[in-house]
């Protein structure tokens, strides 16, 4: 407890760069995961096969060689920091899996409802933004929690890399205080905070679709 | 009768379960207070016959990985097999050497879980380490220092005072912690290994590195547009590391290393690694 | 330079030395993936049978595991075990942290596939004299697993990338001996990291069309 007590603030701001990096990352890779969905049902060729490529790409390497890329290569071109870098890897490995469950929703949609919409007059784009994509999301909900679940968990990778957040304050709390077991259980219960809620929230809307 | 059962079986395994895990609990802090009075670690390297080294993976001149033998090499891996090899005449107990890569980050803890015997990692003898683990007499001299580029027009330390620098350092160094006495005012940005914080120097991601001389000075070499600048501003001689109350243990290391400082194979090794380091008087370095 | 780097950094000592941090990544993704199956599956299971209290019980601890960071895990294994007692060297620290992890995976995995088992299997089953485990192991659990294989195969996916966390211990796997190689001189890094993650690519992309395979045959 005197552990948690003398480094209250340190495990605080790890807490909230952790929140913001997940924030900023998941925004991001809805946008790009939702862009990478529709590339890859859209009706021209290499238009499909330029999405899956992306898609491919980053669900198969890790997050740690993505964050290392951006961090130590990229970085000598554009300057950015390790929260930064960890920030955007994060984003692109996961909007590779967003593109994924998304597109899984939309595929789960009536192929006819598309049909539909086109003959009634609307372009692709209008079908896809009114019809199609909300109820995909609707769909999608539970494995688009999941992705953010994952997410919040990932963002760990920042400490690789001086992010600042949870994990990498809980590093360098242990390497002073050598008091492993404690500091390793506060940033487990501190994880968990704001994970094991979603969870259980996603595990209820599961339920209720299936009744649905 | 089946969903009698069934909620027979699930009280009794929750019960049986809650007990595994309360007694594996109780029994968990029992040991880790027993823990802190530890084995002898000179009884433990005489009955195994071996004595298990940390020594660096990453850091030019002290410990860097030969990807041929798969073994690290340097400063500090031939000050480890020098020690072995005197040990076992002290000692009469024949007994090897084996090496494990430490990161700056893992090497404290690694002592303490007597993952390793000793430690021999370019480590710096502080005062709050020493309320931890052992330390032998110091058996190689260094200071912190910072490396920058060389058109950086950073002379010392002093001028990267300023919100607008960043300086990069390794989780878990001295440097981590000093830094911050000298340039309160610039930013720290720590990375897991030095091998990262060279490339995050390149790339920009800081100003400077900062962590003892002598490992710099294995970065300078091979970069020649970096140079150490403004010289040393602490004085942290390096120890080699034991777990605490490890008396018997580093009486021998001590007396080990007394023994190759006067029989002169200390100066060859001093004379192997560092005789070719630009700007460096190696001389400087030999036992006298 | 870069040029440079290509040729030089991969000589064939360090281009051994890379293979055998492929080999410490196959290592532990499979071991961990065979532990994590059987106990995911035990887990799996009772949750599945709906046992009063107990099956509660071992999902939340299930949902806690489920839900930390497999960093944290990692950490936590090789740096706080050894306080109360257990010292695992560093390889198999690194298995057991991954298979805690993946086990807690897996037993969602294994539970999502018995629910999706038609319960009239169930009763037709037993209605034919099997008792309740019986059924289990020779009816319900074939089916499952069939209809298991592509989520498994994902999942070793995510271990095989996982693995590359192992080098926050200093695990001599490939990500961490490939910054050994580029510690080695700077100009190798970007030829380095673009080795690696070929590899990587190619090793799991490989996987993910067996998982595809699997699924339109098991279809």
């Amino acid at each position: 407890m005197a552990l948690l007590q003398d480094n209250f603030p340190t495990f605080l701001q790890g807490f909230g760069y952790t929140l913001l990096s997940s924030l900023i990352a998941l925004v991001g890779s809805m946008i790009l995961g939702t862009g990478f969905a529709i590339m890859q049902i859209m009706p021209q060729k290499w238009v499909r096969k330029l999405g899956n490529i992306y898609v491919q790409i980053f669900r198969n390497i890790p997050l740690l060689v993505i964050t290392f890329f951006f961090f130590l290569v990229v970085s000598k071109y554009v300057k950015m920091s390790g929260f930064t870098s960890g920030t955007i890897a994060l984003m692109l490995y996961t909007s590779a899996f967003i593109a994924e469950t998304v597109r899984a929703g939309i595929l789960s949609i009536e192929g006819g409802q598309m049909e539909g919409a086109r003959a009634n007059g609307l372009t692709f784009g209008q079908a896809m933004q009114h019809i199609i994509l909300p109820q995909a999301f609707r769909v999608a909900l539970p494995s688009l929690g999941n992705q953010f679940i994952n997410l919040v968990k990932n963002s760990s990778i920042l400490a690789f890399v001086g992010g600042l957040d949870l994990m990498y304050q809980g590093n360098m709390i242990a390497a002073n205080t050598f008091e492993t077991f404690g500091t390793y259980m506060i940033v487990g219960v501190m994880y968990l905070i704001i994970t094991l809620p979603l969870s259980y929230y996603i595990q209820h809307l599961e339920r209720k679709l299936k009744q649905a | 009768m089946e969903k009698a059962r069934k909620r027979q079986f699930g009280i009794i395994a929750t019960i049986v379960l809650a007990a595994v895990i309360v007694l594996g609990l109780l029994w968990a802090t029992a040991t880790a207070k027993k823990n802190t009075a530890h084995q002898d670690t000179l009884a433990r390297v005489e009955k195994l016959g071996r004595i298990v080294w940390g020594v660096k993976a990453d850091t030019k001149l002290f410990g860097l990985m030969n990807t041929k033998t798969g073994v690290p090499e340097g400063f500090d891996v031939d000050i480890a097999k020098a020690l072995t090899v005197q040990i076992s005449k002290q000692t009469g107990v024949p007994l090897s050497a084996q090496f494990v890569p430490v990161s700056a980050s893992s090497k404290m803890q690694l002592i303490k879980n007597t993952n390793i015997d000793g430690s021999v990692s370019t480590m710096t003898i502080t005062p709050e380490r020493e309320k931890i683990i052992d330390f032998t007499k110091p058996y190689f001299d260094a200071g912190q220092s910072i490396l920058v580029k060389k058109d950086s027009g950073i002379q010392s330390v002093k001028d990267m005072n300023d919100a607008k620098y960043t300086i990069i350092v390794v989780v878990g160094t001295t440097a981590a912690t000093e830094i911050a006495k000298f340039a309160p005012k610039a930013k720290v940005l720590a990375v897991q290994d030095y091998a990262t914080g060279m490339q995050a120097l390149k790339s920009g991601q800081g100003q400077a590195m900062s962590t003892d001389n002598a490992i710099l000075y294995g970065f300078a070499t091979e970069n020649p547009a970096y140079h150490i600048a403004g010289g040393t501003f602490t004085h942290g001689p390096y120890g080699i590391a034991f777990d605490n109350h490890q008396g018997p243990m580093v009486r021998q290391a001590n007396q080990a290393l007394a023994t190759i400082k006067k029989n002169g194979v200390y100066n060859q090794l001093i004379k192997k690694w560092f005789s070719d380091v630009p700007g460096l008087d190696w001389h400087s370095l030999e036992a006298k | 330079m870069v040029t440079i780097g290509i040729f030089s950094a991969f000589t064939p000592q360090n281009v051994m030395y890379l293979l055998g941090g492929l080999g410490v990544t196959v290592g532990v993704s499979l071991i961990s993936v065979v532990l994590s199956l059987i106990f995911g599956s035990v887990v799996g299971i009772i949750q599945f049978e709906r046992l009063p209290y107990f099956s509660k019980f071992v999902g939340t601890i299930n949902n806690v595991i489920r839900n930390l960071p497999l960093l944290l895990i990692i950490f936590f294994v090789y740096f706080a075990l050894p306080k109360i007692g257990i010292h695992l060297p560093i390889f198999w620290a690194t298995v057991v942290a991954m298979s805690t992890f993946e086990s807690a995976m897996l037993a969602e995995i294994v539970r999502g596939g018995l629910e999706s088992i038609d319960i009239g299997q169930f009763e037709g089953a037993r209605a034919n004299g099997l008792s309740n485990v019986q059924t289990m192991i020779y009816i319900v659990l074939p089916q499952a697993y069939k209809k298991m294989i592509p989520p498994i195969i994902s999942q070793l996916i995510s271990l095989v990338k996982d693995t590359s966390l192992a080098m926050g211990i200093v695990l001599s796997e490939m990500t961490y001996r490939g910054q050994i190689v580029y510690a080695q001189n700077s100009t190798y890094i970007i030829p380095v990291l673009a080795v690696i993650t070929l590899v990587y690519f190619i090793l799991n992309y490989g996987l993910s069309l067996v998982a595809r395979w699997a699924d339109r045959k098991l279809a």
